[in-house]
């Protein structure tokens, strides 16, 4: 039996300047369905989501609701047809509380606000999905993961039948990531469609009933049952060709590139480092695992120099780190990639030339006396471009026009150009396609073959079984726990995530 | 049917320079109303008004002469706000300039071009003091730069006030003015039967100068780096607060120059209306040009030129003067509409896209 579609779409095109982002797209979602859309950076997902959310007008192309045509112009108009989005930034007031945030641009009753009925729906979907958030709370209490679920109750509590939801995981712990499945599948069950926008081949198999892959803006094909398809299947079809996992060659472990002794610190705002000791050799990538907000972001910033460590020694290379600025770093021979490409790695409004030669703006041949040498820029950053593949219409494009997996590749041209000692990586594929993830994988192990080391942090921990040699985790400021990667297994390394002893799983106070 | 706004891919490089242009055209379309409405013919208004400002040699340097010190702050307001210093206190750099270069040069009893360059140095240096305050506060102490540098124009004001009232007033004519520079400290006249000064040359190098500054050197770069992204630019290692100080210092210095133009070129002292508000006017300006330095002597012109000629068609047609200031704030209004669409064009919506239309 076909029930009839919740949604249908068909031949949606929308295109930008010469860029056709969807190219006569179908989609359908029946009633139960949890449809997960896959697809590499670029491919359209997101603008595919924006055209039946109502951000954009599509091209050409209808969308029908029932079976019936509609016309989407903005996001009321979806919410009015039961759609509802959650948005990877999401959308709500952090100074008011969960309540407040459900009740903004709902009718009330008499000009007031009805907050007991408001209890009443959430209970309800409680009830349903198991989704709770508590009402009372103010939303900047709230940890990420439970503004996400905030998220996903708003559109519930505004009759959403058809929940979209882009790249929801990207965000959570994989317990929370659990929660989040769960009530997926819950939905399902009660006749909702669900769209899930994702990366992880993982993810989309463990809870979608069926995959759309998109590549270049069309439909490369569907997988039905995805459960029974193989990562690698998906993958190709994702890429258009295949993409064997990463091979670590043995490699000579040599002295020490990175230590820390002790280091402590406490940044404005966000989680502190206490007394962290970590080294690093040569030939070796250490990867630091932990849910996000334990001091990764501190020890980041300690070692790039952003932030003054308030006790410990950092040596680099052998040498002490005298003075807490990025460029004693890197005359130490730190390489960087951090975790906010955007906000700390790169300055968006200028160009990529530009952005590659950044750090070494008063070196040569960059500049000479105060004078910027325009051509030897372009050349190094011509060179760089070639070198690292990056896809951009050339070194004067604007940086903030390129995708995240281009942005990564320019921090990645810039930082190893110089033949780091050490490089700190951190997140450094988050948000990145296959492809690009690959990418980023291959360059971290030529690096470590030709006897760099490389800290890896990260929460992606599929990323850290696959690339390191040793994983440490960070709980609350502090090194948990340390281990050899072939001795490491998700569940030790998730224990020690939430603050349970990696032996006998209690819980630390 | 309707229209939205979505974003540009690229912006063609002939775009930037009709927008600008089509800016000020659409300001002069929109003020034509008012000029009917007060009863003149607009074109002929209009037509008054161009021929006073540029219609002759004389017409032609009064219009630069008073261009003059809207180019020094404009340039000055268009540094610091590259580098996303909010200096508002044009004003007071440019007094505090005016201060100090008349004083050096009330004394300086040295040949001519000497004692030009030691006024154009003092201005400068009292500009870049003034302009530094607010940096360093920022800098230092987290203070809003908005606030502080606007704030700081009183203060430099009332210290003026209080010198030409009392022990600096001139004992001559009793005027609170300052007394006189030296004769060797006046900037030569360029053109006989004008006041075509050197000030007006020195304003027209250094457009060029600050162009190269931020295109071409390393401290031009820093500044933009700093402007877009001060995180980014220190992870890259670039000393922020420096770069920071260094553009305050530039700023101010290039206000000081409009105040000593002023004192060197067209009053010879110091008095309480030796600046119309030229600081302020230069932030305009700066938004006019869209802080690029070449940019800042047309917005500079215009601005002069709109003064110049709408006094002289007030005379003629008895439009009201004030018609001056409505032109130029309605220039801005239209040049901000203009930016606009740098980065966005218009598209009409519900043609053949229509998703299921009607």
């Amino acid at each position: 039996m076909t029930e009839p579609p919740l949604l249908d779409m068909r031949g949606v095109t929308k295109v930008f300047g010469d860029v056709r982002a969807n190219d006569g797209v179908d989609l359908v979602v029946r009633p139960g369905d949890v449809l997960g859309l896959l697809g590499e950076n670029g491919a359209g997902k997101t603008t595919l989501m924006n055209v039946l959310f109502g951000a954009y007008q599509a091209d050409a192309g209808v969308i029908l609701i029932d079976s019936k045509p509609v016309r989407i112009r903005n996001s009321a108009d979806a919410l009015a047809y039961g759609i509802g989005m959650v948005h990877q930034h999401f959308h709500l007031a952090p100074r008011l509380s969960a309540l407040e945030n459900l009740l903004i641009g709902q009718p009330g009753r008499f000009g007031m606000l009805d907050r007991r009925r408001a209890v009443a729906r959430l209970e309800e979907i409680r009830r349903n999905f198991g989704l709770w958030v508590d009402p009372k709370r103010m939303v900047f209490n709230l940890a990420i993961g439970e503004q996400q679920r905030l998220e996903i109750v708003k559109a519930l509590f505004r009759g959403a039948r058809l929940l979209i939801l882009d790249e929801p995981t990207a965000v959570l712990t994989p317990a929370e990531a659990d929660g989040l499945f769960a009530a997926m599948r819950a939905m399902s069950k009660q006749g909702f469609g669900i769209v899930f926008i994702t990366h992880k081949l993982a993810e989309a198999r463990a809870v979608a009933t069926r995959c759309v892959i998109l590549r270049h803006g069309k439909v490369a094909g569907a997988v039905e049952r995805p459960a029974e398809a193989s990562n690698r299947d998906i993958a190709r079809l994702m890429c258009g060709r295949d993409i064997a996992p990463p091979e670590r060659a043995p490699v000579a472990v040599g002295d020490a590139v990175l230590e820390l002794k002790r280091v402590s610190t406490r940044p404005h705002g966000g989680a502190a480092l206490a007394e962290v000791s970590l080294t690093v050799r040569g030939g070796e990538i250490v990867g630091v695992a932990g849910v996000s907000g334990n001091g990764q972001r501190a020890l980041a910033d300690v070692l790039s120099g952003m932030l003054a460590p308030t006790g410990g020694e950092i040596r680099l290379a052998g040498a002490p780190m005298r003075r807490a600025a990025p460029e004693e770093a890197q005359r130490l021979g730190l390489g960087r990639i951090p975790e906010d490409r955007m906000r700390t790695g790169l300055v968006t409004a200028l160009t990529v030339a530009d952005n590659m030669i950044l750090p070494r703006l008063k070196k040569r041949p960059f500049s000479r006396y105060g004078w910027i040498d325009t051509k030897a820029i372009r050349a190094f950053a011509e060179e760089r471009i070639l070198a690292f593949d990056i896809r951009c219409p050339g070194p004067d494009a604007r940086t903030a026009m390129l995708s995240g997996g281009n942005l990564q590749k320019i921090l990645l041209a810039r930082e190893l150009a110089h033949d780091p000692i050490v490089l700190l990586a951190a997140q450094p594929t988050r948000g990145l396609d296959i492809g690009a993830t690959r990418f980023v994988h291959d360059r971290f192990l030529e690096m470590r073959e030709r006897g760099r080391g490389i800290l890896l942090i990260s929460e992606d921990l599929e990323e850290l079984m696959a690339l390191t040699d040793r994983i440490a985790v960070m709980y609350d400021g502090r090194i948990a726990g340390e281990m050899a990667t072939s001795e490491a297994t998700v569940e030790r390394l998730g224990l020690l995530m939430v603050g349970a002893n990696a032996e006998t799983g209690e819980r630390r106070t | 049917m309707g229209f939205r706004l979505e974003p540009r891919a690229s912006t063609p490089a002939w775009l930037n320079a009709a927008l600008s242009f089509g800016a000020v055209a659409a300001a002069l379309i929109l003020c034509a109303g008012l000029i009917a409405l007060s009863g003149a013919d607009v074109l002929s208004a209009y037509a008054i008004m161009f021929d006073n400002a540029f219609g002759n040699v004389y017409a032609l340097t009064e219009t630069l002469v008073k261009a003059t010190p809207l180019v020094f702050t404009g340039l000055a307001v268009a540094v610091a706000f590259h580098a996303k210093f909010w200096n508002i206190g044009a004003e007071g750099q440019l007094l505090a300039g005016a201060m100090l270069g008349c004083w050096v040069g009330g004394f300086a009893n040295v040949p001519g071009p000497l004692a030009i360059v030691l006024m154009l140095i003092a201005g400068a240096i009292g500009g870049a003091a003034v302009a530094l305050a607010p940096a360093l506060l920022r800098v230092r102490l987290k203070v809003d730069d908005v606030v502080s540098s606007l704030l700081i124009n009183s203060i430099v004001y009332y210290v003026m006030m209080a010198l030409i009232e009392g022990p600096w007033k001139d004992p001559m004519s009793g005027y609170p003015n300052s007394p006189p520079i030296q004769d060797a400290a006046n900037f030569p006249i360029l053109m006989e039967g004008t006041r075509l000064h050197l000030g007006v040359v020195l304003a027209a190098l250094a457009a060029p100068l600050i162009w190269v500054l931020m295109r071409r050197t390393t401290l031009g770069f820093a500044i933009h780096a700093v402007g877009e992204n001060a995180e980014a630019s220190a992870y890259g290692g670039i000393r922020v607060n420096q770069v920071l100080l260094t553009a305050a210092a530039i700023s101010g210095g290039l206000a000081g120059l409009a105040g000593v133009s002023e004192v060197g070129g067209i009053h010879y002292q110091v008095m309480s209306e030796i600046s119309t508000g030229y600081g302020y006017t230069g932030i305009v300006i700066a938004m006019l040009a869209r802080l690029n330095p070449l940019g800042v002597i047309p917005a500079a012109v215009f601005f002069a030129a709109v003064m110049t000629g709408a006094e002289a068609m007030s005379r003629a047609t008895g439009v009201p003067v004030f018609l001056a200031q409505v032109i130029q704030a309605t220039a801005l209004i239209t040049m901000l509409v203009a930016l606009l669409f740098n980065a966005y064009r218009i598209r009409r919506t519900g043609g053949p896209a229509g998703v299921g239309a009607h």
